[in-house]
């Protein structure tokens, strides 16, 4: 594909920034009994920590921290390696390159998640989640962070000038 | 790149293809474009909507959580605290809160602050949502036009946090009974305002003030009474028991009530708008203004064991004052002890009497109603001492004319009056049920038990002997009765010969007795058969032609 380190890079990019604001802003408001509450990605990896549910913190964790983070570094890696010609590891480049791959879809576990609880807790009085604005970015930056991989031609890997 | 791979044969194919697929890579930095400027709007936007950030200071800090607690104002939600801390002198906590941006409006140098806790009362029940929520910070507006960012809290949130329509009403009254904050304050059972604030005045009066809400301040007029509804009213009247309460939560907390006042009253004593008096009951506040009252002295020769501070004075069935005083007196010219009994008097309480008596200018000064006083006691007005119940042996003091008394001097310049007596009517009472007793027990009692007894003894023993020897031959004869019954009732019996030949006999006489009356018709149709015998029967009247008429 052509000019595929470009459209890598821009979609990275887009990733990236995008990546801000999704940590930024709330993605889940519950309302209940106890009040309203705004929970962010880490406000709730930390509340979840602090209350005792440290597995359910570690996957939420690596799902929305741990997987796009590596994904960031990795393609940023790759397309620098590309970009310099490097012949520096090939094989173990283009492992990584299907490990990015294949962990793409798997941080949309959150955005899971939030779909679920947002469509199971509606009790009205008693209590009610709804998704906000966060979530839709962090659905981006998974979306946009899986063009990026997409975009990106393994081949360069090994194409190196004669 | 894919170009540098290959060696360069030919110049011209690639060209126009590169020159088409150039547009993709560009239109791709449109996404990281479109999410900066995202990213930026929405950064902006959340400066934008941050508002001031002001300090609180409390004198506790209890409930406030960092980040949790909100700000209210009317129940919604304006701001949150973002940090809490101790002041430099350790004597209040410093709340800090973010408020939104369009909140920044409400804040005046005399906006007010307090913290929201649950308040549980007997009239209210108030702040139930923060049991679960938390405590939360209230406030309310004010009207100053200066800024203010540091602010003092109330310790206690204030009885009308959202400024309700309405009228506030000061009530000035001895003392405040059983009221509450929060009291309710009630027109003809319905409630329509509230206790928000009362406090002792510097002269040791109690001053409650009350807030009616606003369709129905205008029931409060000039000539409105108002009464501390507290607890029930319970009357014992003619009519039978009377048991009133303004409502439950009146009687757990106190409330006040209030109406119109007589119609032909005089607006409230202190005249000034929104200023009223609060009375102890209902009735106290119905009763017709009193008026100044007037003291009269009165002088009994008896002991008066049952007249107390506050026990009527009655003109002629009218109660028209109390008794204030009873002292002893010492009488120095017979040596004995008098019973002084002071009382004031209520000359306005007598009605239309009092009016005409005004407009006969009888009322104008102290010294025309002496002398007006001079003249009923020259009519025969007495001041004697009544029982007003039996069971309790109280005594009220009545006023009333008694024709058969005797002239007494009246001496109009004293003051107080002094009026004089006569002795009550409850001792004669007492005396002839004395006389009564005595009566009773004059009788003799005890020979006529004595009597009674020797004569139940006698009737014992005659019953006894009744009952050792008459009652044995009494069954005795009763037995032989049967007996004799039963044979009576066999002889009697359908079967027995006796009567079977009592019934022929019967039989035979009456063919006997028909042979007879025979005879005797025979004896009358033929009277010479006496002599001749009797003669063949043949039908001699039995007419001939008869039977041959009836042949034909």
């Amino acid at each position: 594909m052509p000019f595929s380190t470009e459209m890598t890079l821009a979609w990275l990019i887009a990733g990236i920034t995008l990546y801000i604001p999704a940590n930024l802003l709330p993605v889940m408001h519950t309302s209940g009994l106890l009040g309203d509450a705004d929970s962010t990605i880490l406000g709730g990896i930390l509340e979840f920590w602090r209350s005792g549910d440290w597995d359910i913190a570690l996957l939420i964790f690596i799902a929305s921290v741990a997987v796009p983070f590596t994904k960031f570094i990795a393609i940023g890696l790759l397309l620098l390696t590309v970009r310099k010609n490097s012949g520096w590891q090939q094989h173990q480049r283009t492992v990584l390159y299907r490990i990015v791959e294949f962990i793409g879809y798997w941080s949309m576990l959150d955005v899971i998640v939030v779909a679920l609880t947002a469509a199971l807790m509606q009790f009205q009085v008693l209590g009610s989640a709804e998704p906000r604005a966060g979530i839709a970015f962090f659905c981006a930056v998974v979306v946009v962070t899986m063009l990026s991989a997409l975009c990106f031609e393994p081949r360069l890997i090994w194409d190196r000038p004669a | 790149m894919s170009a540098a791979s290959t060696p360069p044969p030919e110049e011209d194919l690639p060209t126009p293809l590169v020159q088409n697929r150039r547009w993709m890579p560009r239109l791709v930095w449109v996404v990281p474009i479109a999410a900066a400027v995202i990213g930026i709007s929405l950064l902006i936007k959340n400066w934008e909507n941050a508002g001031p950030q002001i300090t609180i200071s409390f004198l506790s800090g209890e409930g406030v959580q960092v980040g949790k607690t909100l700000v209210k104002y009317r129940d919604v939600t304006v701001g949150r605290v973002s940090a809490v801390s101790l002041s430099a002198d350790h004597e209040t906590v410093l709340i800090s809160a973010d408020l939104s941006r369009d909140a920044a409006g409400l804040l005046n140098a005399d906006t007010q602050f307090w913290i929201v806790r649950p308040r549980i009362g007997v009239g209210s029940v108030s702040g139930l949502d923060t049991l679960l929520s938390g405590a939360y910070i209230g406030m309310k507006s004010g009207a100053a036009a200066r800024r203010e960012r540091q602010f003092v809290g109330l310790e206690n949130p204030p009885a009308l946090s959202h400024g309700p329509r309405g009228r506030e009403l000061e009530l000035h009254a001895a003392r405040a009974g059983s009221l509450a904050i929060g009291a309710p304050v009630y027109f003809r059972q319905f409630q329509v305002g509230r206790v928000i604030d009362e406090n002792l005045l510097p002269d040791g009066k109690a001053r409650v003030t009350a807030f009616v809400e606003a369709p129905y301040d205008g029931f409060v007029k000039p000539v409105t009474r108002f009464w501390n509804a507290s607890g029930i009213d319970v009357k014992l009247g003619a009519d039978g028991l009377k048991v009133q309460t303004e409502s439950l939560a009146a009687l757990l907390a106190g409330g006040i009530a209030f109406d119109d006042g007589p119609m032909d009253a005089a607006p409230a004593a202190a005249g000034i708008p929104g200023q009223f008096n609060l009375y102890k009951n209902e009735t106290e506040a119905m009763a017709p203004p009193d008026g100044e009252p007037h003291y009269v002295r009165m002088r009994f020769a008896q002991a008066l064991r049952g007249l107390e501070e506050g026990a009527p004075v009655e003109f002629v069935g009218v109660n028209i004052g109390s008794v204030i005083a009873v002292d002893l007196g010492y009488e120095r010219r017979d040596k004995s002890f008098p019973v002084v009994v002071t009382a004031k008097l209520y000359p306005r309480r007598m009605g239309a009497a009092y009016e005409v008596l005004t407009a006969q200018g009888k009322t104008e000064s102290d010294d025309t109603l002496a002398a007006f006083v001079g003249t009923l006691v020259d009519r025969g007005l007495r001041a004697q001492p009544r029982s007003a119940s039996l069971l309790t042996g109280k005594l009220y003091i009545a006023l009333d004319f008694v024709r058969a008394s005797p002239r007494t001097a009246f001496d109009a310049s004293i003051r107080p009056l002094e009026l004089p007596t006569v002795n009550g009517t409850f001792q004669e009472l007492e005396a002839s049920i004395g006389r009564l007793v005595k009566k009773v027990n004059d009788l003799p009692l005890e020979q006529i038990a004595a009597d009674l007894h020797t004569d139940l003894t006698d009737l014992h023993e005659t019953l006894s002997e009744l009952h050792a020897r008459v009652l044995p031959s009494a069954v005795d004869t009763l037995s032989a009765l049967h007996t004799t019954l039963d044979s009576a009732g066999r002889t009697l019996d359908v079967e027995s010969p006796l009567q079977r030949g009592l019934t022929e006999a019967l039989l035979e006489a009456r063919g006997t007795l028909q042979a007879v009356r025979e005879l005797a018709d025979d004896l009358d149709r033929h009277p010479d058969a006496l002599l001749r015998g009797r003669r063949p029967q043949k039908m001699p009247h039995r007419p001939a032609p008869l039977t041959s008429d009836a042949k034909p």
